[in-house]
């Protein structure tokens, strides 16, 4: 049992149990926090696997941005946990929730993960940081789908405050 | 070192809890959450095959998942204010006015 393992056991276990805790929850607020917790134990779960770029990409715009615009909806809507936990669901649903569980237990006992891992490509290449090395690999070889994705963002900014704004009149 | 099994392991359960969420709860604010989850668990999935096969290109990946993430966000959090103007509630169940 060495050190990351502990580190992976208590990261593993707090994003389960809090993402266990976003679908228990009633109150749509409860949720979201918990959905916070989830998304900053994936971030020490990525400074665990050498990503700390991407954590510090996940704590700014998941936890930062997307949660808070969850919450916002929220509080706009207010409406509180009323209802039912399980409301007219059929059957089926839960077989079919047992039926993926199976298959991915299935596909995971039957998979043989790397007996010995790959050896390191490129021995001689000076090791850069993590984001330097995405900086360098994003503009250059992915340059393209970079535009592209700003052009999503784009276009769904332009969704969102045409689908948010309400009647829409058109001259 | 931590054997990559783990990580495939926390993140198919992960994926899973998200699922299940989807399926079961009919709040549509709780819905897009579990959509996140499922998201962040394929997003696991990436680095920690990423970091085991030493290529950078699977973080280049969840950068765009990310971006696609914060795009579906903002249009279904836009869909579900212009939904519930409309119907005055939040319960999937409701929303059958594209049925014929």
């Amino acid at each position: 049992m060495t050190m990351q393992m502990a580190m992976f056991g208590y990261f593993g276990a707090a994003i389960v149990i809090s993402a266990l805790f976003v679908v228990y929850f009633r109150n749509p607020i409860y949720s979201a926090m918990s959905l916070l917790t989830m998304f900053m134990h994936i971030a020490g779960l990525y400074v665990l696997l050498e990503a700390e770029f991407l954590a510090g990409v996940q704590l700014l715009v998941y936890a930062g941005a997307i949660l808070v615009l969850y919450l916002f909806v929220v509080m706009l809507l207010n409406v509180q946990g009323r209802g039912r936990f399980l409301q007219k669901q059929t059957p089926a649903v839960f077989a079919l929730g047992i039926l993926a569980a199976i298959e991915v237990a299935a596909l995971i006992f039957h998979t043989r993960f790397y007996p010995e891992l790959p050896a390191i490509p490129h021995p001689g290449v000076p090791n850069l940081g993590n984001t330097e090395t995405i900086g360098m690999v994003l503009y250059t070889q992915y340059l393209f789908p970079f535009e592209i994705a700003s052009l999503v963002l784009l276009i769904a900014l332009v969704g969102a405050i045409v689908l948010a704004k309400g009647k829409l009149k058109f001259r | 070192m931590v054997p990559l099994s783990w990580y495939v392991v926390l993140s198919s359960s992960l994926f899973l809890i998200g699922l299940i969420g989807v399926l079961i709860r009919r709040n549509i604010v709780i819905v897009l959450l579990c959509v996140e989850i499922m998201l962040n668990a394929v997003n696991i999935n990436f680095v920690a095959f990423s970091k085991y096969q030493h290529v950078i290109d699977a973080q280049i990946f969840v950068f765009f998942v990310i971006t696609v993430a914060a795009a579906e966000v903002a249009v279904g959090l836009g869909i579900i204010i212009a939904l519930f103007r409309l119907r005055e509630t939040i319960n999937i169940d409701e929303f059958n006015i594209l049925k014929l």
